[in-house]
This record gives structure tokens, sequence and C-alpha cells, in this order.
């Protein structure tokens, strides 16, 4: 077995592969707590379907590289949903949830009615599944592509670790934050384009449906057993790179389809974090 | 002396005005006790006292040379703080964020005030305990603390003993007595004990008459 892992370690497009899926699974938790905590993780679901949509306008231009579409589209709607309203309650509680399942059911529906229209292969039920759960992208990424998820996996890194005291006490109480001085709106605002831009990557990990459970099973898992927040922040992200690289060495060796190994995993670590802390706490 | 000048200050959200025209004075030494029924918009005074409230109309003017920066403020517990997976010193030290910029890092000094503030509030002995396995009264004293790290002179109060039993409660008005009268803190504190606000306050202001 070890053989034929060396075997497939030889060619470039599998370790692209696990770099790419290391820093993408990275950035996901490392978000996903905030995420999670903040009660987002819905939108997180809902941007992902938007980025499908984007994809499906993308294909149709024919645009040399699709991220010049998907990026700024999903920038735009995570900031109009994480950002839409000056009073943080009016937003998410009152027109949030409804404004959620629209954009995300909408963006899937438009999506998939642009890939039939438009469609350029013999295959579209087969492009389409790809997209939405990642069965290949990800062992078949160019050069660029893996450059540019460095960079801005490189980006999304620099910026949580300067801001990562700033995050926690805006995560913790906005309301406070806001009357220490701390500039909220500027912060909600970067964290809606840095959850943007995970979100776009992780769709090539595994696939427009399946990001959500990038972003929230590592978090939640690492919520289950740790307890204080720097801790839940590093076991997330620890949590979350040893799913994802058991899931695509797993995918490549028995051929299974990558995101949804990787989730299998995730799902995998929740349960045995979840038994830990019954079992320590002695309830639910 | 006044530390707080409110001229006719209307705050509000969406297409609704909560609090119109008011004018009032917080003089310094102040224990304001504001009580009034609910949504009459104490609340939303205090938010606008603390900076998180923008005024439609008015002005608050800070005099004596308070600063932003000297006023704490201690908001109502959310439903996201008490799950929330973080350590007591984690969520103390945030106060401090308004103040320092980009270090990853808290200073010797801050972190000695934040011990301070701890004491003040009893909390010192929770410090490595975890915020959501703390009882009510305990969340609502580290929250204190907090609000304390960011306070030199003003302590704005909502609801501090809300859901707390008498044992709780009797605890927080000891701390906050403590504060106002050993460490010469104002105290503005919106409450619907209105029994312990008579006790405790040196002014009382009823939202009920203002507000109509």
């Amino acid at each position: 077995m070890l053989d034929k892992l060396f075997f497939y370690l030889d060619f470039p497009f599998v370790r692209y592969a696990i770099i790419v899926g290391t820093l993408i699974s990275l950035c996901s938790s490392l978000l996903g707590v905030t995420l999670v905590l903040k009660r987002y993780s819905y939108i997180g679901d809902g941007l992902s379907h938007v980025a499908f949509g984007a994809l499906a306008i993308a294909a149709v231009l024919k645009v040399s590289n699709n991220m010049l579409i998907i990026l700024p589209v999903t920038i735009a709607v995570a900031i109009l949903l994480l950002c839409g309203s000056k009073d943080s309650r009016a937003c998410v509680k009152i027109r949030g949830d409804a404004a959620i399942a629209m954009v995300s059911a909408g963006a899937l529906a438009m999506g998939y009615l642009l890939m039939n229209i438009f469609s350029s292969s013999a295959n579209v039920a087969g492009d389409v599944c790809t997209t939405l759960f990642g069965s290949m992208s990800i062992l078949t990424l160019k050069p660029t592509d893996v450059y540019l998820c460095m960079i801005l996996s490189a980006t999304v890194l620099v910026i949580f670790i300067l801001f990562y005291h700033k995050i926690f006490a805006i995560t913790f109480d906005e309301n406070f934050a806001r009357a220490t001085g701390v500039n909220v709106s500027a912060f909600n605002l970067l964290i809606a384009i840095i959850i943007a831009v995970i979100i776009v990557l992780a769709m090539n990990l595994v696939g427009a449906l399946l990001v959500s459970a990038l972003i929230v099973f590592p978090s939640l898992s690492a919520m289950r057993i740790f307890k204080s927040f720097f801790s839940v922040t590093i076991a997330a992200a620890v949590i979350s790179v040893i799913c994802s690289l058991t899931g695509i060495l797993v995918a490549i060796l028995a051929g299974t389809p990558v995101g949804s190994t990787i989730v299998a995993a995730d799902i995998l670590v929740f349960f045995i974090s979840y038994i830990t802390s019954f079992i320590r706490n002695g309830r639910m | 002396m006044t530390l707080l000048k409110c001229r006719n200050l209307t705050l509000g959200y969406g297409n609704k005005n909560v609090v119109e025209n008011l004018d009032y004075e917080i003089h310094s030494g102040d224990y304001l006790c504001i009580i009034g029924k609910n949504g009459c918009g104490k609340t939303t005074f205090l938010r606008g006292l603390a900076g998180v409230l923008r005024p439609r109309a008015g002005k608050i003017d800070l005099c004596e040379n308070l600063k932003r920066k000297e006023i704490g403020y201690l908001p109502q517990m959310t439903t996201t703080q008490k799950d929330f997976p973080a350590s007591v010193e984690e969520i103390v030290l945030s106060a401090f964020q308004g103040k320092s910029l980009l270090l990853p890092f808290y200073g010797k000094s801050l972190r000695k005030r934040a011990s301070e503030c701890l004491e003040l509030t009893r909390t010192e002995n929770l410090r490595k305990e975890c915020f959501r396995e703390l009882s009510g009264g305990q969340k609502q004293r580290v929250l204190l603390a907090r609000a304390l790290c960011a306070a030199e002179r003003l302590l704005l109060l909502d609801e501090p003993v809300t859901g707390l039993d008498p044992e709780s409660s009797q605890n927080m008005y000891n701390i906050i007595k403590n504060l106002h009268e050993n460490r010469n803190m104002t105290i503005v504190m919106v409450t619907h004990d209105v029994e312990a606000a008579q006790k405790h306050a040196t002014r009382m202001l009823n939202f009920n008459e203002i507000v109509q």
C-alpha cells in the first residue's frame, strides 16, 4: 500500500492536491470557529451555492480564468448578507434566514439552468455533479490554480494572525467591542471578504454543496473538547488539516470521491470528540 | 460636576425613534439607576451613552476631559455568549482591543490591569476557567471585570443582576458599591430591581416619565 502511495506521490497533480487541500482546510477551519460562534454557519452554506451560480456564469461567458467572476460575485454577496444592515441584530434575526434561503436556492437553480442552456460539453449532468460534489476538480488543478490558492490562503492566514484578538473580541461581543473603540463594521467587512475567499477556494476541494462541512465540522469537534478560544482555534485547524490529508490520501488509494471522503473523515472525528466529551462530562 | 451631558438626544432603530429630544446630565460621583417598563428605551439610552448607537439627532457631550476609552460598558448577555468556548482571561483581556493595535500578545501592564479588575470583582480564582461552565453570577462578574478593564471613571451597566439568585445579586451590588465608594467610579445602571435601586442609588431616572 505504501508503494502505491509513493507511486502516486510522484505525480505533480497529487502533490498539488495535497498542498492545496492542506491550505484550504487550514483557512476554512480558522474562520469556521468564528462563523459557528456568530451563528453564521448557514450563511457559509448559502455563499457556497452562490459560488456555484457564479461558476456557471463564468462557464457561459467562457472567461479565461473563472476565478475572475466567482471571487467578486461571492465577495459581493457575502458583504450583502453579513454586513447588510447597520444594526447587526436586525440583519441576522429578522431578514437574515429568509434572505439566505432565497439567495442560496436561487443561485443553485440559476447556475444549473445556465449550465443546461449554454452547455458546452456533452455531459452536463457530470459537470454539474463535479462542481457540486467536487469529485475530481482537486486532482485536475493547474499550476496557476495552485499558486493563486497559495497566495490567497497565505493572505487569509496573515490577516487572521494579525487580527486574531480583534476577531475574538468581535465574535464574543460586538457591542462591547464597538464601545471600546474597535471598528466593528470594518472588521465585519474584512471577515465577510475572507469567508467568501475561503468558500470559493474550498469549492475546489470538496465541491459547492460540501463546503460548509469543511467549515463547520472541525470547529464543532474542537468546541466539544477544548475550553479556551485559542485552544479551540488551534485544535480546529489541526483536526481539519488531518482530516483533509487523510481524506485525500484515502480517496486516491481507494478511488473514492475526494470531497465526500474528506467530509466522512470530519464526521468521524466529530463523533469521536462527541463521545469523548460525553464520557468526560457525563452529559450531552 | 457634569461628566456627561445629553442635549436634545434622539436615538432609534429602523424607522422608529425610541428616545426623543432628551436633555439630561450625569454628574461625576453619581450612582444613577435608570428604571422603567420593558421597551421604554433604557437599554437604547445606555447604548447611546456607550457609543454603540449613533444619535439620530442631538449630542452627547463628554465633559471634564472624559474620553470614550474611559467608559466601561456591561451589555446584557447574549445567547451566543452563554455557551462560548473561551477562558475568563481571554474575555477580560479582550477589553483592551480598543487600545492596543496589532499586538499578537498582551503586554505586562495590560495583564496586571486585568488581574486587578478580576480581583475587584472577586473572580481572580476563575482566571483559567471556561466561561460557558461558570454560573450566571460568575459570568456576570467576569463581564463586569471586562468592563472595568476598559473603564477609568464611568461604568454603564445594563441589568447587571437580571436572572441572578438573591445571593449573587447581593454580591454584585456589593462589588458595584465598593467601586462607587472606594474607586470613585461613576455608575449608571439600568435595572428592574426598584427596591435595591432606591437603597443604593444617589439618583434615579424614571424612563416612564420621560418617554410618552
